[in-house]
């Protein structure tokens, strides 16, 4: 086990690889064995293909930018000849994909080797991941809590050592705040910056996919590999892509970082607030500037995102009729009974909710009230950042209010889990990028140590610039090497 | 729209969603609480501000209008629940 693959980061693995230490197939090999030894009281995975994987690690190329590096990928990005349940009974067992997604595509070409479906929540609608309608998972620092989400299972699965990294899926903070109670590396790109065709759509305007993964320097890896223009994805930017790894100079001097003020206000806990105040007299020692800047629509993100979000989910989940693919009513009393029941079956609450809502917000009366209004403040808070980002390069902030939350706690109240998000959603209304890295850990009331993760943010297309800070973080602490007491 | 709940029997409806009368009832509660929160933009005053449907301009992309291979019928099929003579099944839409 000390010596297995699985334990090792990309840019470490490939070390291994080049100096013929080990081989694509033996990295494989360990975290299968990873997997099996240790997933099941995780719920990382929900389905892994150990043949396909290892015949590909046999013919892989290491010289190639992720040559035979394993990647696990969130299990609503098709990958051929997988399934892509997207945690959902819909989709469970009667579907495989027929396409690569995109960024597999692009994956594929660099070498790097597709190896698990990482659990999360239906459709990636929760931040808990406790909404997968498939199997239940668990924080690993501390298996009564929940590892965040949506995309839980892939942060679950990096920060247990049973994946080298991982891809996710962002909406509202479904890399960020998975990564912070997990205590992983996120970082949701630019909206634009990666493609999304082959990325079953939650919200059309808001998702973007990105990694999750043991070190910044990873994350700049991945990133180089899947960003760029598409003519799948009207909406993936055309803007080069340049190599991120060489962004990690390690120097922050003279960078001005910006602290919001409505997000220090109140409502974070006590410790989480300690560790990113340390984290923040760091980035001073080591040469960035601080600066207070005013966000002043803060407030109003949630609502907006809930508003806009479950708009454009109705909208693209009415695509699920039972009659392409998916779950289908055997039996019902003509077609609008056959939409109704075979939806009814394969979608768990929080997918109706969600539905229900935005169905009722794009309705006929309640249209502008809503919707309208929402995409008119979501100018607004998109305004903020400009104005912010003209005084300052990043803006930093906790990723989440607290750290791991207890399965069950929140999962009565939808209301509570969606004010969880407060510090992420505004990133995906606005379009901008930013990630998650560890800073710190909270002694838990049970006394398990909790990790805290320090987001930064920053301009469109300006991910560079995030991975140098937290890179440059992560150089000088080693919050983002410590690994949960079982491992 | 102060005293408007939400009908959500009404609204599963247009959804294509059948619910019981227990998911009616609790779903009702949670979102009207999700709706008397996000009314909370009532009190913004958005006059003159432009609604925002993409977070970066978006463009229509052009290429060659050149004939390409698709992933044809069999690709297409592949996952549906029912199918004959290569076409998707789908439950009747005319009375008989």
């Amino acid at each position: 086990m000390s010596d297995s693959a699985s334990r090792l980061s990309i840019v470490e693995l490939q070390k291994d690889y080049r100096s013929g230490k080990r081989s694509p197939a033996e990295a494989v090999n360990d975290i299968i064995d990873s997997i099996q030894s240790r997933d099941e009281k995780l719920g990382a995975y929900i389905s892994f293909d150990p043949e396909a994987a290892l015949k590909e690690a046999e013919a892989s190329d290491v010289n190639l930018p992720l040559g035979g590096v394993p990647i696990a990928i969130k299990d609503l990005i098709n990958v051929e000849g997988q399934p892509c349940t997207c945690a959902s009974r819909f989709l469970d067992s009667s579907y495989t994909s027929t396409y690569d997604a995109t960024v597999i595509t692009k994956l594929r070409r660099a070498g790097a080797i597709p190896l698990g479906r990482t659990n999360m929540d239906e459709f990636a609608m929760g931040s808990s991941s406790e909404n997968s309608g498939l199997k239940p998972s668990a924080n690993p620092w501390d298996i009564e809590r929940v590892p965040g989400g949506s995309s839980g299972g892939s942060a679950i699965c990096v920060a247990s050592d049973t994946a080298i990294a991982a891809l996710g899926s962002d909406t509202g903070g479904s890399i960020r705040q998975p990564a912070s109670f997990c205590g992983c590396v996120g970082l949701k790109p630019t909206y634009g910056r990666v493609s999304r065709y082959g990325l079953v759509a939650f919200a059309s305007s808001l998702d973007q996919i990105g990694p999750i993964t043991k070190t910044s320097q990873d994350a700049a890896l991945l990133l180089s590999v899947i960003s760029g223009g598409d003519p799948r994805d009207s909406t993936a930017l055309d803007a080069d892509v340049p190599d991120y790894s060489n962004s990690l100079s390690g120097d922050v001097k003279g960078l001005r970082v910006g602290l919001p003020k409505e997000y220090f206000t109140s409502g974070i806990d006590p410790g989480v607030k300690t560790c990113i105040d340390d984290a923040i007299s760091h980035l001073e020692k080591l040469g960035a500037e601080i600066v207070e800047v005013s966000l002043p629509h803060t407030e109003y993100a949630v609502a907006t995102y809930y508003i806009i979000a479950t708009a454009e989910a109705s909208a693209n989940l009415a695509r699920f009729d039972g009659v392409r693919y998916g779950n289908r009513a055997t039996s019902h009393d003509g077609i609008l009974d056959h939409y109704r029941l075979s939806r009814a079956a394969g979608f768990g609450d929080e997918v109706k909710r969600r539905i229900i809502l935005g169905t009722y917000v794009l309705s006929s009366g309640y249209n502008d009230a809503y919707y309208v209004r929402a995409q008119k403040v979501r100018t607004l808070i998109r305004n903020d950042f400009a104005t912010a980002f003209s005084e300052v390069d990043v803006i930093v902030s906790p990723t989440a209010p607290t750290t791991a939350f207890k399965a069950g706690e929140k999962s009565s109240d939808p209301l509570q889990m969606y004010l969880a998000d407060i510090f992420t959603i505004a990133a995906n209304l606005a379009g901008i990028c930013g990630a998650s890295t560890p800073c710190g850990t909270v002694q838990s009331d049970t006394g398990t140590a909790l990790p805290v993760g320090l987001q930064i943010l920053g301009p469109h297309l300006s991910e560079g610039t995030v991975l140098r800070i937290t890179d440059a973080f992560e150089k000088t602490t080693d919050w983002h090497r410590q690994r949960p007491p079982s491992q | 729209m102060d005293n408007d709940k939400i009908d959500v029997n009404y609204v599963a409806d247009l959804a294509r969603l059948q619910l019981t009368d227990e998911e009616v009832e609790r779903f009702s509660s949670q979102l009207n609480d999700i709706i008397g929160y996000v009314r909370q933009l009532e009190g913004l005053d958005v006059t003159g501000i432009e609604a925002m449907a993409h977070a970066t301009p978006v463009y229509d992309i052009m290429r060659a209008d050149e004939s390409r291979p698709g992933n044809g019928t069999q690709c297409a099929l592949a996952n549906a629940p029912e199918k004959s003579t290569d076409q998707f099944r789908v439950t009747r839409v005319v009375e008989s």
